[in-house]
């Protein structure tokens, strides 16, 4: 009897490679959406632009039932550590848009009420720029966003996970030792990172 | 017309007045702000649009805190203005509008003007703690704050006093 000839039934490949393949094609989005970033959003998702075709279907309000963070908008420093929180509050592996420029680096708004960038709170993986940016826009932030999972490790994206939940870990050590209010602790960090010449506090 | 029955009936409680383009506008004495209040309610007058502020910066008394009444009747409208400096409060008027609980702490919060019995002095837009009162004219466009100024360079107002030193 002659051996069972698999020939091209079985494919071989990497863990990363297949699970990555599934991620990328099942992005849950978590739209934060705070001003016209957001209307954009809404028309990426209704019938023309049609997001579902990247296989992002299900729009979710809920952090805990979302993997791809959409922040849509000018984020104020009273919204920092909300956001910090959101982004804490969703199940892994998470990623992160910053649509528009407001959301990016403040964009026109330098003053006293908005963050200059989100990137300083909390890690971003892909930056759509644009005031507001198109719906293509956005589509094509979110396919770049694929491609970066697709080429990404598992122990790579754990570690840049893990690094923000540091961080998390130090704010609430800084709010037991100090007493200080949420906005007060990260302002400090924002700040002591200053001093050392980083931009984030993650 | 209800400023002239103001005079009459509490006299010397306007200091001044003035009219533009139909706005008419009467600066009242703050500690009798409350009875001024009081009267021109009854005239009709029921309905507060709106209080806010303005920072003459260095002139003196610094604020004006503004108030806008609607009289719901005859549709007519008129600009209340009390005088403040520094650090003096401002009677609220919170017993006899409703709608001036928020509009009141929004004031205290980006001016930094007190509110003499009002019922809840929270900050309202900013955090609890927040350095400073932004829209006071010496507050630096970028607050001199952590959030904004470190790490990108020099301060949109150079000249002005940073709430960090």
């Amino acid at each position: 009897m002659a051996g069972i000839n698999l020939d091209d039934t079985v494919m071989t490949t990497r863990l990363d490679a297949v699970v990555n393949w599934a991620r990328k094609n099942s992005l849950w989005p978590l739209p934060f959406g705070t001003a016209c970033c957001a209307i954009e959003f809404m028309s990426m998702m209704a019938s023309r632009y049609d997001f579902s075709r990247f296989g992002a279907e299900a729009l979710r309000f809920s952090p805990r039932q979302s993997d791809m963070l959409l922040v849509l908008g000018t984020i104020t420093n009273k919204q920092a550590p909300i956001l910090r929180q959101v982004y804490a509050q969703m199940a892994e592996p998470k990623w992160v848009v910053s649509v528009g420029v407001c959301a990016s680096s403040g964009g026109m708004y330098r003053t006293y009420a908005t963050l200059q960038g989100i990137d300083r709170v909390v890690p971003v993986d892909v930056y759509v720029p644009g005031c507001p940016p198109r719906p293509e826009s956005i589509i094509f932030g979110a396919m770049q966003l694929q491609k970066k999972i697709e080429k990404e490790t598992l122990q790579g994206r754990r570690e840049h996970i893990e690094q923000f939940y540091a961080s998390m870990d130090r704010q609430e050590q800084l709010q037991l030792e100090r007493g200080l209010t949420n906005h007060q602790v990260v302002r400090e960090m924002v700040l002591a990172a200053g001093q050392n010449g980083e931009q984030k506090i993650w | 017309m209800v400023i002239e029955r103001i005079d009459e009936q509490l006299p010397g409680a306007i200091l001044d007045r003035h009219a533009f383009r139909g706005d008419r506008t009467v600066v009242v004495d703050r500690s009798r702000l409350l009875e001024v209040v009081d009267f021109i309610f009854r005239e009709g007058y029921q309905q507060l649009m709106d209080v806010t502020a303005v920072d003459g910066g260095q002139r003196d008394p610094r604020f004006d805190v503004v108030y806008h009444l609607l009289n719901l009747t005859s549709q007519e409208r008129l600009r209340l203005k009390v005088r403040v400096a520094d650090q003096e409060s401002v009677p609220s008027l919170v017993s006899r509008f409703k709608s001036a609980d928020w509009s009141e702490r929004e004031v205290a919060d980006m001016f930094g003007i007190p509110f003499e019995g009002h019922p809840d002095p929270r900050r309202l837009l900013m955090w609890e703690d927040y350095p400073g009162h932004p829209l006071r004219k010496d507050y630096p466009l970028d607050g001199g704050d952590a959030f904004c100024s470190q790490d990108i360079g020099a301060s949109y107002a150079p000249d002005a006093r940073s709430l960090n030193g």
